[in-house]
């Protein structure tokens, strides 16, 4: 009974949040509660049985898309004629909501009640994979490839980012003089250097891995940034390039290995698969940190500029 | 109605709002919202529909997908806010191009 209400509640507070934010005038309201309606995900994937999902949606889909988003507060204006396109707009929006959703809606309700899926394929080969949770066995075992090909779609969206505003910006003074933000960064840097290993560590056996580490180290990065512990992370410094690439070319490597004795592309032998995909995933866990901190722009506003409107 | 069936139709909702949001709205940041919005429906459809087991426990391939679907969103997110802030940055340029040379980049200070 409880839990019917509470999945009650959360599956109709979702498209009602969702909703909020797009109709929010000011930008900065909008941000926010977007970043509350991620939360909300992030409790109805817990809901569902997927804390892996759960852990990632909290730590990069709101945390780090939160703070990017503020970002843009900085250099966007609340711009008078999307308001007024909205408004005029409004009756044939609502219509297309209504009835995208009863057709969709009808779409999955019609499919059948049970499905068995994939489970049993999986737990029938757990054994071979070298670890013992079954999500990372499908991310780094199974459909090794998606992995490895989303890592490039990473970099790729790192280096085009970069490419397209070049210049990092400079830490701002106030920031580094504040003793507040500073002692909250030297209190938190350990327990999250201590999380990202944990999360590492358990990805063999529990929720956890690679993306759930590497999104914490990044959200410490990204603190190191704003209090100006850290400058913002340059495309043309070597470490920074050899962070960066170090996952890619670990993972490469491991799945070109089979090859030379015969094997298939990432064909992982069963002896050693625990071993390889824990080396994978600590390699990953440093790349991801280092692409994500670099989606980050720093901490400067470009708007500061000499002549502001009156 | 099942567990499972509540939170697809809750992401279905998600996904038309998300949908019909990103044409409704001229505000690049608004659309950036918008199809973040649609993309998390799509991925709580997926999720939703992995529990229909009746063993109980969930399909762990869509699992996978979902946790490649988040970040790879994050990173179009990110190259979605770095074009718009660029646009920004040349639209402010051009409107104040009359009165002083063309900088080359507007964080110059």
């Amino acid at each position: 009974m409880m839990d019917g209400l509470l999945d009650a509640t959360l599956a109709i507070c979702l498209p009602l949040l969702a909703w909020l934010v797009l109709r929010t005038e000011a930008l900065s309201q909008a941000v926010v509660l977007f970043v509350a309606f991620g939360l909300f995900s992030a409790l109805g994937w817990a809901r569902l049985d997927a804390p892996d999902i759960a852990l990632v949606e909290a730590a990069v889909g709101t945390g780090l898309t939160g703070a990017l988003l503020m970002h843009t507060l900085s250099w966007t204006e609340e711009d008078s004629s999307d308001v007024r396109a909205r408004a005029r707009r409004r009756p044939w929006a609502l219509l297309c909501t209504v009835a995208l959703t009863a057709l969709l809606g009808w779409a999955v309700l019609a499919l059948p009640v049970d499905s068995q899926g994939l489970g049993p394929l999986i737990a029938a080969r757990q054994e071979d994979s070298g670890v013992e949770h079954p999500v990372t066995a499908v991310l780094l075992n199974f459909r090794g490839y998606d992995t490895l090909l989303e890592i490039a779609v990473l970099l790729v969206a790192a280096l085009g980012a970069r490419a397209v505003n070049p210049r990092s910006e400079r830490p701002d003074k106030e920031a580094m003089e504040d003793p507040l933000t500073g002692e909250l960064f030297r209190m938190m840097t350990p327990a999250l250097l201590l999380v990202a290993g944990y999360l590492v560590w358990v990805g063999d056996h529990g929720p956890g891995g690679a993306f759930q580490a590497g999104a914490i180290l990044a959200g410490g990065g990204v603190v190191a940034i704003l209090t100006a512990r850290m400058g913002t992370p340059r495309m043309s410094s070597a470490r920074v390039r050899w962070a960066l690439l170090t996952g890619p070319l670990m993972f490469i490597l491991v799945a070109v290995a089979p090859l030379v004795s015969g094997g298939r592309l990432l064909e992982y032998p069963p002896k050693h698969a625990g071993t390889l995909i824990f080396v994978v995933e600590a390699a990953l866990t440093v790349s991801i940190a280092m692409v994500l901190l670099m989606f980050f722009p720093g901490t400067r506003p470009p708007r500061a500029l000499p002549e502001e409107k009156p | 109605m099942s567990p499972w069936a509540v939170y697809a139709l809750s992401g279905v909702a998600m996904f038309s709002v998300g949908l019909v949001g990103l044409f409704s709205h001229q505000h690049v940041v608004k659309r950036i919202l918008a199809a973040n919005i649609a993309g998390s429906g799509v991925l709580l459809v997926l999720v939703a529909l992995a529990r229909r087991v009746p063993t109980g426990v969930p399909d762990p391939v869509p699992h996978a997908l979902v946790l490649t679907g988040i970040v790879v969103s994050v990173s179009a997110t990110a190259l979605a806010v770095a074009l718009a802030r660029r646009m920004a940055r040349l639209q402010a340029q051009k409107a104040h191009s009359p009165e002083r040379e063309p900088v080359s980049d507007g964080e110059r200070s």
